[in-house]
Parts: C-alpha cells; structure tokens; sequence
C-alpha cells in the first residue's frame, strides 16, 4: 500500500507536467483503498474495548448515552456534536467518550486522556473507539445540534477562533482553509467555513491516515493544524475544540454520514 | 470568575453574530477579539517551545482580525512603517548568503512548533506556498510563483533589501499577508534569511536558470 503512494509521490516530484497525473493516479487509489478500508479494522478492535470492563467500578462503555439514550449507537455519531444536559455542556464524540469513561467507569481524567492520540506502533484507545461508533451512522445525514442556546454559541465561537489570526506566525484556520483553489505543497485545500466544501470533509472524518498507516480523530486533526500554526496546544475535549469542530459541523451538516473514510 | 467572563463572552459572541448567514466570513471587534484570547488562554496550555503566552496578540494581528485582512491604506500603512522600523539588516551589509542552503531551508517545514526539538535548525516552509525551483514539483499556491524572481527582477542592492525585508517582516510591505514574519519572529535566523534571499536573487540560483 506504501509503496504505492510513494511511486505516485515520487513520480510527483519528477516535473510539473507529471503532478496532474500523480493527482490523478492518488485519487484512482484512494476510490481503490475506500472499498477495503483498513478503518474497518479499527471499528472492530473499537467493538472489543467498548465492551470490555474498565476502571475502578470495573465496567464497560456499554451504557454509555452518545445522546440518543444509554448505550444507543445507531445514529448516534451523526448527531453529535450536541448540547448534554447531564454535562450542562456541548461535547463531541471523544469529549463524550471522555465523559463515559469518567463518569461510568470511575477514571480519572489524568489517566483517561494519558494517551489520546496514538502512533504508528500503537493506535489509542479513543481512536479505536471513535472508529467504532462512527462507523454505526454511515449513510445517516450529519445532523448536529444547533437549537440549543449552548450550540448556537458553540457554533458563533467556533466561528469567531476559525478567523482568529494569533500566534507566533499569525495565522488562523482561513489562512490555508479560506480562499478556494489553495494548495500546500500538493494538498488541496477545502474552505472550510463554506458548506459546499465542510460537507464531503465533515461526512469523512474520522478516518485512516493512508501517508502515515493510522487512524485519526477529529480532536487530533484540530489539534495537529494548531501545532502546524504554531500556536500552543489546544486542551483535548476543551470547549475551544468541541466550539470549533461544532462550527465546522454545523457548516458541513446535511450530508450523509460516508465515514470512517480514507485519507492521503 | 475567569470561566464567568468566558461565559459572558459566548453569550454575547451569539448576541452580536447569530445574524451572520452560513459561509460569511466575520469580522472581529477589539472586544470579541479580547474574549477570544481569554478562551485560547484557558482551554490552551503550554507545550515544549509554544507557550500559550503566543496568543497574546500585538497591533497587526488586531488590526487584521478587526478589517478581515482588508484594512483602509491609513490604517495600514502607518502600521506597516513600524513593521518596516523592526528589520534588522545585517550589519556586515552582505544580504546574499548560499543558495544551496537556503534551498534546503525553502524546503524545510519545522521550526516554532511544539513538535520541535530546541536547537533543531528551523525552515521557511517557502515550498508549502511558493513555487521556487522547477526542480521541485511539489509546491502550494498560498503565495505567488517566485521562479525566476531574480531573473525578472535583477539582484541590485534595492532588491536584495526588498527581499531580505520581505522574508524576515513580510508585514512591513503588506500588513495583513498571509506570510509569516519569518526573522521578526525568531524562527530564522540572519545567516538563513541570507541563504534564502541568495535562493531567490543568485543568477546561480535553480531559481533563476
């Protein structure tokens, strides 16, 4: 699979006139790799670890209420992010698992947020489980909350830290995902605050990494474009991240849920 | 009573914006913009060299955040003179350094991230926007095209100073760029800004073939 991408790659970097057919030739294979995707493979491990009894009261994530009632997952990544009454707050899927992990089985936040984002030897707990239950709203409209007086302000901040130019290179999010027709290097990309480009990227995610063979969150992907602006880390599940990852939601609601996907 | 003023903040971040229509981009007052900092000051923290200190924000980036990129020339240009007053040239007068190594620092993304080791060399990242080299097909579009910049545009002292200027306070010349400030905030050093500035203007240069 590797070495695929890489002959692309390789062949990218030979001339101009090769790059719109290297284009062509990852996009050929990423349609090929979504039919078989090794996010499938996550899902089930994902299974596994949202049954299996954890923490100090010793029981499983199977009671966990993703919004939709305890233990409900059909449907239930589709409708998220969402206001939590029990929680008085706006959570995404991992600040929620977060939450379960918690409140259900007694872990302390320390030890529960130790290791959120894995690596290429070692995937984490949180990935494992994000590609499980997302995995049970594919086809279903994303449909996040937005009646609720804590969504709506979830969306406006999330909006206002998207346009926010700060840190040691002045940049916000718009300044690679706010003029269409951007590239860095050879990635495309979307304009994130439109619609017509958040819908396909928010129906996606999370997804398996193609370029470095892992699986990934959402909350890492903000977290990662934070690191790449040279901004200080957002804290996981904060509501800086579940305003912003709400903003993009919202703005990308509608389409139906093809994740987990595949990306380069 | 921080989480209260937070809390304050997004309600009236709602009460000001809820008109704005999907797919708008928003402006930002001083006042949204100083609860906006105080957001990123607490859900933020401190990793390795990016300490939350960097969401302060000075003169420019307000500016820019309160006028959508787009300031009126007067507000822009008395700003953009004091970028101008924050270059230092070199004192040796010598603005053209090896153009072998600044195409390896064109080339190179790190620097300033909290992935970064201390006393790693750090990059310009000039690649990810700018195309530079024919040799290198993989280059973003954020930026104009700079092959052949020297050949188009000589390498006399005006332009070797417009140049080093450029990439060490892009801001000076156009307050709202998207270019980072790559000298101004401490990511390359003198010699580097030099190795890029000799990318660009050494007729030796792949640049410039």
């Amino acid at each position: 699979m590797r070495i695929v991408l890489c002959t692309a790659v390789f062949a990218a970097a030979l001339s101009p006139a090769l790059a719109q057919d290297a284009k062509t030739e990852i996009q050929k294979y990423q349609r090929m790799i979504n039919e078989d995707s090794p996010a499938e493979l996550y899902a089930i491990e994902g299974e596994t670890l949202w049954k299996k009894k954890a923490g100090p009261r010793n029981v499983s994530l199977e009671q966990c209420d993703l919004g939709l009632g305890p233990g409900v997952l059909k449907g239930a990544y589709a409708r998220l992010p969402r206001y939590f009454p029990d929680a008085d707050r706006v959570m995404d899927l991992e600040t929620r698992l977060l939450y379960c992990m918690t409140t259900l089985q007694g872990r302390t936040h320390e030890e529960a947020t130790k290791r959120v984002f894995g690596n290429d030897d070692q995937p984490s707990e949180m990935e494992y489980l994000s590609a499980y239950v997302a995995s049970q709203s594919r086809g279903m409209k994303m449909e996040p909350g937005t009646t609720h007086p804590k969504e709506k302000a979830a969306f406006e901040l999330g909006r206002e830290l998207f346009f926010h130019r700060a840190g040691t290179w002045d940049f916000s999010c718009a300044s690679c995902h706010g003029t269409e027709g951007q590239r860095i290097r050879m990635q495309d990309l979307p304009v994130l605050y439109k619609p017509a480009y958040a819908r396909h990227v928010i129906a996606t995610w999370p997804a398996y990494r193609v370029s470095n063979s892992q699986f990934k969150t959402m909350q890492w992907r903000v977290n990662d474009c934070y690191r790449q602006m040279r901004m200080p880390e957002p804290t996981f599940g904060s509501d800086a991240t579940v305003a912003l990852i709400t903003f993009l939601t919202v703005t990308g609601e509608g389409e139906p849920y093809a994740g987990p996907g595949t990306k380069r | 009573m921080r989480r209260h003023i937070v809390a304050a903040a997004a309600a009236s971040l709602v009460a000001c914006a809820s008109t704005l229509p999907i797919g708008e981009r928003p402006t930002a007052t001083a006042d949204e913009q100083d609860r906006i900092t105080a957001v990123l000051k607490r859900d933020f923290h401190d990793r390795g060299p990016a300490k939350v200190s960097r969401v302060e924000l000075d003169a420019v980036q307000r500016t820019c955040n309160l006028h959508a990129d787009n300031p009126p020339a007067s507000v822009a240009e008395p700003l953009e003179k004091a970028q101008l007053a924050t270059i230092k040239f070199p004192s040796d007068g010598r603005l053209l350094g090896d153009w072998k190594n600044g195409e390896k620092i064109a080339q190179s993304g790190r620097g300033s991230m909290w992935s970064d080791k201390p006393g790693q060399p750090a990059g310009g990242g000039c690649y990810n926007c700018h195309q530079l080299s024919p040799m290198e097909a993989s280059f973003g579009n954020v930026g104009p095209s700079l092959y052949r910049f020297g050949k188009l545009r000589g390498d006399g002292p005006d332009v070797q100073k417009y140049v080093y200027g450029k990439i060490y306070n892009a801001k000076a010349y156009n307050l709202c760029s998207q270019m980072p400030r790559l000298g101004y905030a401490g990511t390359l050093t003198e010699q580097q800004i030099k190795d890029v500035t000799a990318l660009l203007l050494d007729p030796a240069s792949p640049v410039n073939q």
